[in-house]
């Protein structure tokens, strides 16, 4: 499980989040949404750890993440996580992409972590592509290897970091249906995302951010069908 | 009277051998100085990035005095005043010290440009999957930033390979000092200096061509 108590994160003088509570339970699928600016992603990355917090608490599976003492390195093990631009390792073929973490750092042999990445990479649907460098990829098939390269180090939760937002419209489909695969198998995710669709449809349940603070959750049907929030209603009129 | 003294003679097969022998010395000052200035020049392109204004306020400057105050008086000074200090170098010792910080100092901003061309966000995924922040800087920054500067760095070690004549002022019989002692002799400057081009064509022909074929392949 993960839980967010009271969570603060400043940039300078911009109050980014302004004490966030949150529980997302296993096999869970919660969506972010919320205009630009309004804490999303930054909640992701106070999440694993790649951002420091200002006060409150994050917890995963019973470890403070931003506790003294905490092997954070050990803990991003557990959440995997895709960011909008892929990032792809330009300089390793598509199978090593995926191998080069299981290897270094849950230190499997170069058989093992060759033959996980090329099972992962199977799964998002790229078996064909191993030998490929990620250049030869559309941005559609690099960020379902950006997927499998998270996938590749077995973690409990995944965030989705607007995943598909620097994708052209016509190879957004792709991505949106790997991740419905991944929540259909019992993954816990979080989605930051602007794909009102795939909230609706997938997410357990949608939590509204609105300038810092988690203004609304709930199930998709409450909040796409009787959002309480007066924010949240206009934001929703303006994307649809 | 047949008597008269030779002090001239032409150039002969055993120069040849002379001048190889000096390219050999060439390609030792320029290739431990080489290695040497781009391992700790490395290290100062990486204390650049992530010392920020520590680096900046202390390390900068005297980088920037060893980039730009010509090295034949870097050489000179050095040579002459290291004794004072208790440091009783060789001309070859010589040489290899200051072009070894000379190329250091070129290096340093090389290097911080190629970590810095590896950017935020392909750390940070990096970081996500588990990775410290030296295994980042193993497998993602050194692969990924330094394709990114080789060019730079191959335009690097050319310059410095031409600079290493001026070790030649130490008294160092590297090619430039031996063409110099040959055409003294031999009164044949155009043979001699064409020869010495030649050998440094030689000498820095396999690097250019090598680099290009690396970066071919990385292109592909």
């Amino acid at each position: 499980m993960i839980e967010i108590r009271d969570l603060h994160k400043k940039f300078g003088a911009l109050h980014v989040l302004k004490g966030i509570d949150l529980e997302v339970q296993k096999g869970e699928v919660l969506s972010v949404i919320g205009a630009s600016g309004s804490g999303k992603s930054t909640l992701l990355y106070c999440i694993n750890g790649l951002e420091p917090i200002h006060q409150g608490r994050v917890v995963v599976d019973g470890t403070d993440v931003h506790a003294k003492g905490t092997d954070v390195n050990k803990l991003r093990q557990k959440l995997g996580m895709v960011f909008q631009q892929w990032n792809s390792f330009p300089h390793l073929t598509v199978l090593e992409n995926v191998a080069l973490a299981p290897r270094i750092v849950r230190g499997l042999s170069m058989a093992e972590a060759r033959d996980v990445a090329a099972k992962q990479l199977g799964h998002v649907g790229l078996g064909d592509k191993l030998n490929s460098y990620p250049n030869a990829l559309s941005g559609g098939q690099q960020q379902r290897l950006a997927i499998a390269r998270a996938l590749a180090m077995e973690p409990d939760y995944m965030l989705f970091d607007e995943a598909t937002s620097a994708l052209d419209p016509e190879l957004v489909g792709e991505v949106l249906d790997t991740m419905r695969l991944l929540a259909e198998e019992g993954m816990t995710m979080i989605c930051v995302t602007h794909e009102m669709g795939f909230a609706r449809d997938v997410s357990d349940r949608v939590a509204f951010f609105h300038q810092g603070t988690m203004e609304e959750i709930g199930p998709p049907a409450q909040i796409f069908g009787d959002a309480q929030s007066e924010h949240t209603r206009r934001f929703l009129a303006n994307v649809r | 009277m047949n008597d008269t003294i030779h002090f001239f003679s032409g150039f002969r097969p055993a120069d040849m051998v002379f001048l190889a022998e000096a390219a050999w010395r060439t390609l030792l000052v320029y290739g431990v100085s080489i290695f040497l200035g781009t391992v700790i020049g490395t290290i100062c392109g990486w204390l650049l990035f992530e010392g920020r204004l520590l680096a900046a306020a202390t390390l900068s400057p005297v980088l920037d005095i060893f980039r730009s105050v010509p090295l034949i008086i870097q050489l000179v000074l050095f040579y002459n005043f290291a004794p004072i200090v208790g440091l009783n170098l060789d001309p070859f010792a010589s040489g290899v010290v200051i072009l070894t910080v000379y190329t250091a100092a070129l290096v340093a901003n090389v290097a911080r440009g190629g970590i810095e061309a590896v950017g935020r966000p392909m750390r940070r995924a990096a970081r996500s999957l588990g990775m410290s922040y030296w295994q980042d800087l193993r497998y993602v920054v050194l692969p990924i930033g330094g394709r990114a500067v080789f060019p730079a760095w191959v335009g690097v070690a050319l310059g410095v390979m031409k600079d290493s004549a001026l070790v030649s002022v130490l008294g160092y019989v590297e090619l430039l000092k031996a063409s110099q002692i040959l055409i003294t002799r031999t009164q044949e400057p155009f043979l001699i200096l064409s020869l010495a081009g030649a050998f440094y064509f030689a000498l820095s022909y396999p690097i250019s061509r090598y680099a290009a074929k690396l970066q071919q392949r990385w292109a592909q």
